[in-house]
């Protein structure tokens, strides 16, 4: 525990003490207010929601989550440091569930600063907080899904580069598996069952709920699913890669 | 009571490349090992799997009882380790990266104050508490790295090229720091540096492509040299040839070579038969013969050439 924390705590210091996570929040906060004002047209809906503020963030977060994603691991792997990390005291299972905690949270943090969002419709109407609230809580618990596919991309490779595109193709997978389109080019070949399973694995779906302010117990235990198996192939990967 | 850190049949293979072959040593407490050999020849590997970083092919590392495969956080926290080229997180500042390090080992509040405290003052780190690594020099980082592994007072110290990158006066206190601390751990240092064998070492393992080639003291690596106890003298070049015949009549001296002439003065150099001491008798020659010689003492063995001998026949 107390060594998880002081990965935790180290981690969550690294992310501000380079330009990065500054330039990271400004663009999360920019773009997310450029999608709700001009795309979601927040302001002709004329109404006191924030669900068009919402329905981009799964979006939003497949390119922003795997830039916070991308070094956790493989930035350890080129400095070496994953040596220090490793020969530590400290279970695999530790190391992974701290750094993923410390991203989670920075997170959490941008997140957070789009408030003036929330201020202006209380400002301008009569939201139902209650609602929004559950939007944001079911925005990060995706966001956590997001992650934790992005950090177990990053335990693969030493290039952070590579660890951004796959993850970002892993998350677009997950994304869109739920679409029409997608889902027609196996319809022609592969059994109901896969279809069905396939279909039930998109975060698409299980978000749509979530903005209109309904947190089904179904959905939030989808993505703790599937932050939990990440997390559990993301100690195997670290595991097996220790060997060769 | 079993020795501190014992290796038996230690094997590491890389695909078709086994860099560590079936090693086998024992380290006990008060024991300082120094780890030779060539580049590649797998002292790092070695090094990473008592460590616990790699899993061995084959064979097993028992650290004070903890088999590092089956419990390896038990045999980590009596390991203090300076991994090669001393990995560091080079975004944070030396503060408060040690403070990491030791909060991840398990300290905390005065406790954590107090060791992080001594270790700067140890390796002298002072300087350099508020700035980040990456600005550090080569020297301050690799000190750095060597408080990081000292912070919890291990029982047993690995430390992977320790002086690398060190000024003289440097490497002349970190080798004091490892001698003092040997006498009541159990320490395993490598090294391209043959002299800090003698100065830091009760032990030496000579290890080449993977295999033990050496297992014994410095003394009796030295040993192994055609030039242990052999005796040089420095003399006039002119007297040189005459001094030469006269004691290669010496009993117990093999040959006599000539060595380099610098400034007029040749050194000639006397191999013993077969390690014995010669150096008495060599010298009672000398004084006989009456030549003014300008310098004469005994070798105790070139580190450079058994290095050589063991490591180039394999
Ligand atoms: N992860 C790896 N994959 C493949 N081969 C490796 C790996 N790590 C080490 N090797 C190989 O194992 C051999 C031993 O390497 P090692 O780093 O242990 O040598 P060393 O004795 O520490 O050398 P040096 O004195 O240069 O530090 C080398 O041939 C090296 O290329
Ligand atoms: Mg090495």
């Amino acid at each position: 525990m107390r060594s998880t924390l002081a990965i935790f705590r180290r981690e969550l210091a690294s992310y501000f003490s380079t330009p990065l996570a500054y330039v990271f929040i400004v663009i999360f906060l920019a773009s997310s207010g450029a999608f709700t004002f001009y795309l979601g047209k927040i302001f002709e809906r004329g109404q006191a929601d924030l669900q068009s503020f919402f329905v981009y963030h799964p979006w939003l977060y497949l390119f922003l989550i795997p830039a916070v994603a991308m070094r956790l691991w493989a930035e350890e792997r080129k400095a070496g440091t994953i040596e220090l990390l490793m020969t530590l005291p400290i279970s695999t299972t530790e190391a992974v569930l701290g750094k993923f905690l410390a991203a989670w949270v920075f997170i959490a943090i941008a997140v957070v600063l789009t408030f003036p969002i929330w201020l202006t419709v209380n400002y301008l109407g009569d939201p139902d907080n209650g609602v929004i609230l559950a939007g944001y809580v079911g925005s990060l618990i995706m966001a956590g899904a997001y992650l934790a596919l992005g950090a177990c991309v990053s335990a693969l490779t030493k290039n952070q580069v590579i660890a951004f595109i796959v993850a970002v193709v892993v998350c677009f997978l997950f994304l869109t598996s739920g679409m029409e389109i997608v889902l027609a080019f196996f319809r022609n070949w592969a059994p109901a069952f896969v279809v069905d399973a396939i279909a039930a694995m998109s975060f698409l779906t299980h978000f749509s709920s979530i903005t209109k302010g309904v947190i089904d117990l179904k959905d939030v235990i989808f993505f703790g699913s599937v932050i939990g198996v990440a997390l559990y192939i993301n100690v195997a990967f670290i595991e097996i890669k220790k060997g060769a | 009571m079993a020795a501190m850190i014992v290796l038996s049949g230690l094997t590491k293979r890389f695909g078709p490349l086994t860099a560590v072959d079936g090693v086998s040593f024992s380290v006990d407490r008060g024991e300082v090992l120094g780890f030779l050999g060539p580049n590649g020849s797998g002292k790092t590997t070695t090094m990473r799997m008592i460590t616990g970083y790699l899993p061995p092919s084959a064979g097993s590392v028992v650290v004070c009882g903890h088999d590092v495969a089956a419990e390896p956080l038990a045999a980590q926290r009596l390991i203090g380790y300076l991994p090669e080229g001393a990995p560091l997180y080079g975004d944070m500042r030396t503060g408060a990266f040690l403070n990491f390090i030791a909060g991840a080992r398990g300290m905390s509040g005065a406790d954590k104050a107090r060791r992080v405290g001594s270790i700067v003052e140890r390796v002298e780190i002072g300087s350099v508490l508020h700035q980040p690594i990456d600005t550090l020099s080569k020297g301050f980082k690799r000190r750095v790295g060597l408080a990081q592994a000292l912070l919890h007072d291990p029982e047993i110290l690995i430390l992977d090229e320790p002086t690398d990158g060190l000024d003289p006066n440097q490497k002349h206190q970190v080798r004091n720091l490892i001698r003092d601390m040997g006498h009541d751990k159990a320490i395993i240092i490598s090294t391209h540096i043959l002299e800090e064998m003698d100065a830091v070492c009760t032990r030496a393992a000579v290890i080449a492509k993977g295999r033990m080639v050496f297992d014994g003291t410095p003394n009796e690596l030295e040993q192994r040299s055609a030039f242990h106890n052999s005796v040089s003298i420095r003399v006039k070049s002119e007297l040189a040839p005459k001094l030469s015949a006269d004691i290669g009549n010496v009993a117990g001296v093999a040959r006599v070579e000539a060595g380099e002439t610098v400034d007029g003065v040749t050194t000639i150099l006397a191999i013993p038969a077969d390690g014995r001491s010669i150096v008495r008798d060599v010298s009672e020659r000398v004084g006989e013969s009456g030549f003014a010689v300008e310098g004469l003492h005994a070798e105790r063995g070139r580190l450079d050439e058994v290095f050589r001998q063991l490591t180039a026949s394999q």
